[in-house]
């Protein structure tokens, strides 16, 4: 493991919503930490809490209980003003280009508002010279920032949401699904542009999707989710060549490869994902992981520690050794 | 033997803005007991031409449909679906060809059972009593594998995850054994290890009752393992057309051959990379409004094998070699 | 001419131009036709009184051989100018509370119930109750009139403020840090404006005839004052001899109100799918 500090730090992370009797327990109990200058993958289906946590992260919702520092800093215990100032630094790209620029203003108020909030360009001259800066940074053309969202394409808002987020000179971004809502040959502009920022700003990422195949593309390492919980951690490329947790096998061989000659003999996992509301006790995937035993209902396994910095939170070892089913 | 022959469908619509020409010169074929899909993205033209072929577009004098769809019923007699008068067509909805879509909440009633909603169907076209129409739907509710059926039968949709709501979506559909299945992205909104389950299923339905499928969507890996037949659209019109194994292996449309190039799993395959980072292939631009048609080729202004000739006329679909068709003047055409 | 495509959408139905039209011909009548005619609405001439209308006198004379034409667009003014400052009047404190019980938690049940209380009064009964207490005045008469339709107003901003707080953008501006009061201002109020706009202009043609009903009960403004509603009030007992004189200023009431809700129907068709398009 590196010895340098994590840029933030995740500990022990749980947001429950509505009654207390019988919340829903969006995110129970999910730690993890992300190195400065790495891009970390969050993955998981609906429910699995990755949306919530992305949020939590910027305090965009308060936390039940468990700590997000940011640099050391808890951001939980962080006043408004300080908030306000740490925001420059933590930033977030969202899901819906249609729904996250709002249609009565125009671009260059989108962008220059941001600006303005800290303090970053003083006077009409500098902040307009900034705009344009920013939108060719994304790949827009600066005459452009008269115009209001509904003049642009998907792609494009989604570009402009972007130039938001790097706007305020941020050091973090979470990443909210951004491509979900976009066509497939507009998707791979997107992830060409987030390449190149990141690796030109040095960027530290937070990647949230449900698309496994960019995930594998852009990310260092990856946590699955599943039920608001850590199923697995490891760097990419060992998990998508060799997965460990159940879960993770499973839905590495439901998503179809877009190759006809690939044949696939997986078995599609029984059942549907449980409530939120009454998960399951023990285990919360041995609903449906087709090697549940008894003793997966008894006691929550923790994530351990599988060497190679991989982490897995299932207490078998021997799912590599059996036939898959 | 073809389940549906489509020719030369068009579907204009006249908005204050202009004309917007949805669906242009579209023509296809279903085999019987195959699965056709329909791959484009926002904008190409896919689900409009579904509802069109359904009948179920808005009924306004601003909608104007033309061209054939000649549907082979289980009398064997060839009826054109467009031209049908409503009555004989409503017979057929629901019936013969059954249509799925992507958001299941909104497609179920939310005051009805699900029972009642199937049980309706059946007593719509099969003539059954209540009593037996709820039968055979609880029956139906068992084949699409809805753990705990009988209980199921009397719940009303918003009890139900999306995964479930689409099975009884297909029940539904499948309640008065239809030949052909129109499938307006029936996964898209659903869970990676929910699709696969609804993908099997269809799969197994289809392997059992030998009904044909015309799948619409935009995501190729479920197009590679689910289809037949593909057919590509772009703008409006199809760009492409093959078997799916000829599709993937050899496209020829520059459009097909971008999407398929898109694809971050192709990256590695293909390592592209530009000064020594790796990089995903892009089709650049988006596609253009379709109140200001580009005028020759509608993909010319984003492909990158465009040539002068791309921007006078809008290209045929010509038939290449292998019996797939492509609608780009670059594609060889066998005489 | 083209109209700009907003117009075109709007006009689409023809009874909303000829809505708007009338609206406009009201307007223009109420500002120049007495000056450019000539004729002057407080002359009388009593020789002439309860004269029908002929060519000297387009719509005849009232009790006191007044040019009935002249008295309806001169009184245009005075009615047009208290329904629109009752329109902008109600808009501003009921968007205010509004905004308040719709954005913050906390504060929008004790909001809400004080709506609540004043919505559960007849508006009329409500508005002759506060210019009995007020007095007859031009101004009390709006100011009644923006406590009685300001609830409207607030339920309404309220509902949508609902809405709009949980936007996307919304959010992304609070990730950006953006303070309270800035997103009140930037990002909600001008995403309200279809609702408000839509209820503008109801509350305009409400405060139209409500006016008038006030001032033919006698507690709306004095008698002095040349609305429409004094006039029908001020001149009821001649009605059986004369009808004109009731007749063209109740026409006025009616037509004004009628185009303003017509309008207002119009608005609210188009902004409604429009919104759902832009954003």
């Amino acid at each position: 493991m590196s010895t340098v500090a994590p840029l933030i730090e995740v500990k022990n992370l749980q947001k429950f919503f509505g009654s207390s009797s019988k919340p829903v327990r969006a995110v129970d109990d999910v730690s993890f930490t992300i190195q400065p200058g790495e891009t970390l993958g969050l993955v998981g289906e609906s429910g699995s809490g990755k949306s919530t946590i992305g949020r939590a992260l910027l305090r965009l919702i308060d936390s039940t209980s468990g700590t997000i520092t940011y640099r050391g800093e808890d951001l939980g215990s962080a006043s408004g003003s300080r908030m306000r100032t740490l925001r420059s630094k933590l930033q977030m790209i969202f899901q819906d280009p249609y729904a996250s620029l709002n249609p009565k203003m125009r671009v260059r108020d989108i962008l220059g508002e941001a600006l303005q909030v800290h303090g970053l360009a003083k006077g009409k001259e500098a902040t307009a010279q900034r705009i344009a800066e920013l939108l060719q940074l994304v790949g827009l053309p600066p005459e452009h920032a008269a115009r209001y969202p509904h003049e642009f394409s998907g792609g494009q808002r989604q570009r402009i949401g972007v130039a938001r987020a790097l706007s305020v000179q941020p050091e973090f971004i979470v990443a909210d699904e951004p491509l979900s809502a976009l066509d497939v040959s507009i998707q791979s502009q997107v992830v060409n542009l987030l390449c190149d920022l990141r690796d030109q700003l040095s960027l530290t990422m937070l990647f949230i999707s449900h698309d496994l195949d960019v995930v594998e593309y852009l990310c260092d390492r990856v946590v699955v989710l599943y039920l608001g919980r850590v199923m697995e951690v490891a760097p990419t490329e060992a998990l998508f060549s060799r997965p460990l947790h159940p879960y993770t096998q499973a839905l590495l061989a439901a998503s179809p490869k877009p190759d006809p000659l690939l044949k696939t003999t997986h078995i599609p996992l029984k059942g549907d994902i449980p409530s939120p509301m009454n998960p399951p006790s023990g285990c919360v995937f041995r609903t449906r992981c087709p090697y549940a035993i008894e003793a997966c209902a008894q006691t929550r396994p923790e994530p351990r520690d599988m060497g190679g910095g991989r982490l897995k939170a299932c207490i078998r070892d021997d799912i590599d050794t059996l036939t898959p089913p | 033997m073809n389940r549906l022959e489509v020719r030369n469908l068009s579907t204009f619509f006249d908005t204050d803005e202009g004309l917007i020409r949805s669906v242009a010169d579209v023509s296809f074929n279903i085999r019987a007991g195959k699965t056709t899909a329909i791959v484009g993205e926002s904008g190409s033209g896919k689900s409009v031409t579904s509802l069109t072929l359904m009948r179920l577009l808005p009924r306004t004098a601003s909608t104007q449909v033309s061209g054939q769809a000649l549907f082979v019923n289980r009398a064997g007699q060839t009826l054109d679906l467009l031209t049908l008068p409503e009555p004989q067509m409503r017979a057929i909805r629901g019936n013969e060809v059954a249509m799925i879509f992507q958001e299941p909440m909104t497609s179920l009633n939310p005051v009805f059972t699900i029972g009642e909603q199937i049980a309706e169907s059946l007593r719509l076209h099969k003539g059954m009593d209540r009593a037996a129409a709820m039968a055979q739907a609880l029956r139906m509710l068992e084949l699409v594998e809805i753990p705990a059926a009988a209980q199921r039968v009397r719940e009303y949709p918003h009890q139900l995850s999306g995964g479930m709501r689409q099975r009884v979506m297909i029940a539904l559909a499948m309640a008065c054994d239809p030949t052909l299945l129109i499938a307006d992205e029936p996964t898209t909104a659903l869970d990676v290890t929910i699709q696969a389950q609804i993908l099997a299923l269809m799969r197994r339905l289809q392997a059992e009752t030998g009904m044909s499928i015309l799948f619409i969507t935009h995501n190729l890996g479920v197009v590679a393992h689910h289809a037949d037949d593909v057919a590509v659209m772009y703008a409006g019109r199809i760009v492409e057309a093959a078997p799916v194994n000829d599709l993937f292996a050899r496209p020829q449309h520059p459009y097909t051959q971008g999407l398929l190039a898109c694809l971050p799993g192709q990256q590695r395959k293909r390592a592209q990379t530009v000064d020594g980072k790796r990089r995903l292939y892009a089709i650049r631009g988006q596609v253009s409004s379709p109140l200001a048609p580009p005028p020759g080729c509608a993909f010319e202004p984003r492909c990158d094998k465009a040539i002068a000739a791309c921007r006078e006329a809008m290209p045929a679909l010509r038939v290449d070699q292998a019996g797939g068709s492509a609608r780009c003047i670059l594609v060889p055409e066998t005489a | 001419m083209q109209l700009p495509l907003i117009l075109r959408k709007l006009f689409r139905r023809r009874i909303v131009l000829a809505a708007a039209i009338t609206l406009v011909v009201v307007v223009l009548v109420s500002l120049f036709a007495g000056p450019l005619s000539g004729l002057d609405p407080n002359e009388t001439a009593v020789s002439q009184r309860l004269s029908q209308p002929s060519t000297s006198h387009l719509l005849g004379t009232d009790e006191l051989g007044r040019d009935l034409f002249a008295r309806i667009a001169f009184g245009g003014r005075y009615s047009l100018t208290i329904a629109l400052f009752t329109a902008v009047g109600s808009i501003v404190v009921g968007t205010l509370f509004g905004l308040i019980a719709g954005f913050f938690r906390r504060l929008d049940a004790p909001v809400m119930r004080v709506v609540d209380a004043m919505m559960s009064f007849p508006d009329i009964l409500l508005a002759i109750a506060l210019v009995g207490i007020l007095g007859p005045s031009m101004l009390n008469v709006v100011l009644a009139l923006v406590l009685v339709y300001t609830p409207r107003v607030a339920r309404v901003v309220r509902a949508s403020t609902l809405v709009v707080r949980e936007l996307l953008f919304v959010e992304a501006a609070r990730a950006v840090g953006v303070s309270t009061i800035r997103i009140l201002w930037r990002h909600i109020l001008p995403n309200l404006m279809s609702p408000i706009l839509v209820q503008a202009s109801f509350i305009f043609a409400y405060a139209i005839l409500a006016e008038a009903a006030l001032s033919f009960l006698g507690v709306g403004v004095p008698p002095e004052i040349p609305t429409w509603g004094t006039m029908v009030a001020g001149s009821q007992q001649y009605a059986h001899q004369a009808l004109w004189i009731v007749l063209f200023p109740g026409l006025a009431i009616i037509l004004t109100a009628l185009s303003l809700q017509l309008l207002g129907d119009g608005i609210r068709d188009l902004l409604d799918p429009r919104l759902r398009k832009s954003m």
